[in-house]
């Protein structure tokens, strides 16, 4: 069955990319809105492949849902290096063998080149004063968030409130959850995806405040006008990793493995951080944070591996079936 | 003679072989495959994830909104069929090609552009919402997404069928003294009910699967606007693929045996119009013919 279903993936490859002249060919399967990300950063590794190493490389960029993205490489698709925005998805290929148990350990900063933060978006003038995880529980407020148990970023706003509820004096897992169940009933809905939820908030003029990463506020920008809303950076919020890893298997079988270590490694370099910076995504490269520190002012992050324990451990403690999020919906 | 020198075309046998091989790919093996997958649950467990709280919820909307969206399609979708075949009107063909495109337009498209319109200051919901009327993300929207996307299944049935009853029909129930009412109830509904019944349930069985454009109108709250699909996804995303496999198999077995009772219905509806047809269509035809 796998086999038939990874020449399936094959022939459909091929047909896509056509003949490869290039000395090696690298498929990167990664998240939604990374296209910007790679769009900028592949041509920047061909150039530095080209001049170091003498080869020039093909680069292939697939693009979808995290989850969605990280399945189709379980079931065959030929990825040699996957770049994720949750970890738990990458922990899912490391119990598939796929990708190598440690894959956090292989790169530097838990193998995630750059990060994000989970922040309020407000209406201009901010009328409801909404500074903090607290206030946006307070009634007559409304939240706009994408489904915390279907999607990552909902997954992380939900975290994000938890911990910091977490983090109050007397604050333990009872109160967080009762913390978390009013912000949710602050919610109207919950979005399908993270666009979605933008959309929905500024197009559509629904809720007083929308959660998201602060590299989605750059977007809203562009997208919205600069005036039209503000950033609020609440006093707690989660920093969001952006796990990447090779994929074991497919580049032992490729031959790629050499190729495909060096282009997630030159992330972490100055051309590869400059570059996500510019995709308003925090770097790790302090001297780069501080360049763009008109991007990223000084917020007050946690880590999922400091306040849960884990992606995986976050994740089945809070968004499985009968987890804390049924539990806030469902009394038995 | 034999059943085979009546037929004027030959190939019965290589036809049928054919027909049996294509549907068992495109359906029976997809189709066997998840409830072989299924069934590595017990039944219990496969009760257990179906009759939970949130799943029975979702249950509930997803087939209550699917009902009233095919029954509304079933009411005005009988009344544009009626429209596009009886009547010319300056750009019939334009309204008949609109009819298609909930079939040609993406789903999610829909469902985005449906939240557009509905929302409090889209287009319509700006003059609904004062009058506490609210469709974008609630359970009301997810019947008008499954509305439109289930539109075409009604008319595209009836068309044909319209085309079939000749105005004489009612010409000759009403010189023998019918109402318009008894001519529609006895004369023309018989005729077109097995259509009508037929595209209902087309209707529905599409949106019982609806997921693209519903999940942007809905809002997806749990026990409310949440539909079976989205706990399927859901089930996805926390790698539960038998969970999901469990949830899509009730839903199949459900909508199957309202499908085959569906499908009993029109039988049941075909056969008594065939037994009563001649007396009344040969009753019109004779009083046309004599008038």
């Amino acid at each position: 069955m796998t086999h038939f279903r990874k020449s399936i993936a094959t022939v459909l490859l091929s047909l896509v990319a056509g003949a490869a002249l290039a000395d090696a060919t690298l498929l990167n399967a990664s998240y939604d809105v990374a296209r910007d990300v790679y769009k900028d950063y592949n041509p920047m590794f061909q150039k530095h492949w080209k001049a170091n190493a003498g080869e020039s490389v093909e680069l292939k960029q697939s693009h979808g849902g995290s989850t969605k993205q990280v399945r189709a490489v379980a079931d065959g698709l030929e990825a040699d290096v996957v770049t994720m925005n949750q970890a738990n998805d990458i922990e899912f290929l490391a119990e598939k063998g796929l990708v190598a148990k440690d894959w956090a350990k292989k790169f530097p900063n838990n193998a995630s080149p750059y990060t994000s933060a989970m922040v309020f978006i407000v209406r201009k003038g901010n009328p409801k004063a909404l500074k903090d995880w607290a206030d946006l529980a307070a009634p007559g407020v409304q939240v706009i968030m994408p489904h915390p148990k279907n999607t990552g970023n909902g997954r992380n706003t939900y975290l994000s409130a938890w911990a910091w509820a977490l983090k109050q004096p007397g604050g333990s897992d009872k109160t967080a959850q009762e913390f978390v169940g009013k912000l949710l009933k602050n919610a109207p809905l919950f979005a399908a995806g993270g666009r979605d939820a933008t959309t929905t908030f500024m197009q559509r003029g629904m809720g007083d405040a929308l959660i998201t990463f602060e590299s989605e506020a750059e977007m809203i920008a562009k997208e919205f006008g600069k005036g039209n809303f503000e950033v609020v950076y609440p006093s707690l919020t989660m920093q969001t990793e952006f796990p990447v890893a090779v994929v074991e298997k497919v580049v032992d079988k490729k031959g790629t493995r050499k190729q495909a270590t060096a282009y997630l490694e030159y992330l972490w370099s100055k051309e590869g951080q400059e570059n996500a910076a510019q995709n308003y995504l925090r770097p790790r490269d302090a001297e780069l944070l501080k360049k763009y520190a008109a991007f990223f002012p000084p917020v007050k992050t946690f880590t999922v591996d400091e306040v849960f324990g884990g992606a995986n451990k976050a994740f089945a403690t809070h968004f499985k079936d009968g987890g804390t999020f049924d539990q806030i919906y469902v009394a038995k | 003679m034999s059943a085979k020198s009546q037929r004027v075309l030959p190939g019965f046998g290589l036809a049928l072989g054919y027909t049996l091989v294509y549907l068992s790919l495109l359906i029976l093996l997809p189709l066997g495959g998840m409830i072989l997958k299924a069934s590595e649950l017990g039944f219990g467990q496969i009760l257990d994830i179906a009759l939970g709280e949130r799943s029975l919820a979702a249950f509930r909307v997803t087939f209550v909104s699917s009902l009233l969206a095919a029954s509304i399609n079933a009411f005005f979708g009988l009344i544009v069929a009626w429209i596009l075949v009886r009547y010319s009107f300056p750009g019939k063909r334009f309204v008949d090609a609109l009819v298609d495109l909930p079939f040609a337009l993406p789903t999610a498209v829909a469902g985005i552009t449906l939240a557009t319109l509905y929302a409090g200051n889209g287009w319509l919901g700006q003059y609904l919402e004062p009058l506490g009327v609210k469709v974008a993300y609630t359970p009301l929207g997810i019947i008008v997404a499954l509305t439109f996307i289930t539109l075409p299944f009604v008319v595209r049935t009836l068309q044909p069928v319209i085309e079939d009853i000749e105005t004489e029909v009612e010409e000759a129930a009403a010189s023998l003294g019918a109402s318009r009412w008894q001519t529609f109830v006895k004369a023309i509904f018989p005729a077109i009910g097995p259509a009508l019944l037929t595209g209902f349930a087309l209707a529905f069985a599409r949106a019982l699967g609806e997921f693209g454009s519903v999940i942007f109108i809905a809002g997806n709250l749990p026990l409310i606007s949440e539909i079976v699909p989205l706990l399927i996804i859901s089930k996805l995303e926390q790698y539960d693929v038998l969970g999901a496999t469990a949830l899509a198999v009730v839903m199949l077995a459900i909508s199957f045996v309202l499908l085959l009772v569906i499908n009993a219905l029109q039988w049941w509806a075909a056969n008594r119009h065939k037994n009563s047809e001649p007396l009344e269509v040969a009753a019109g035809k004779t009083k046309a013919g004599a008038a």
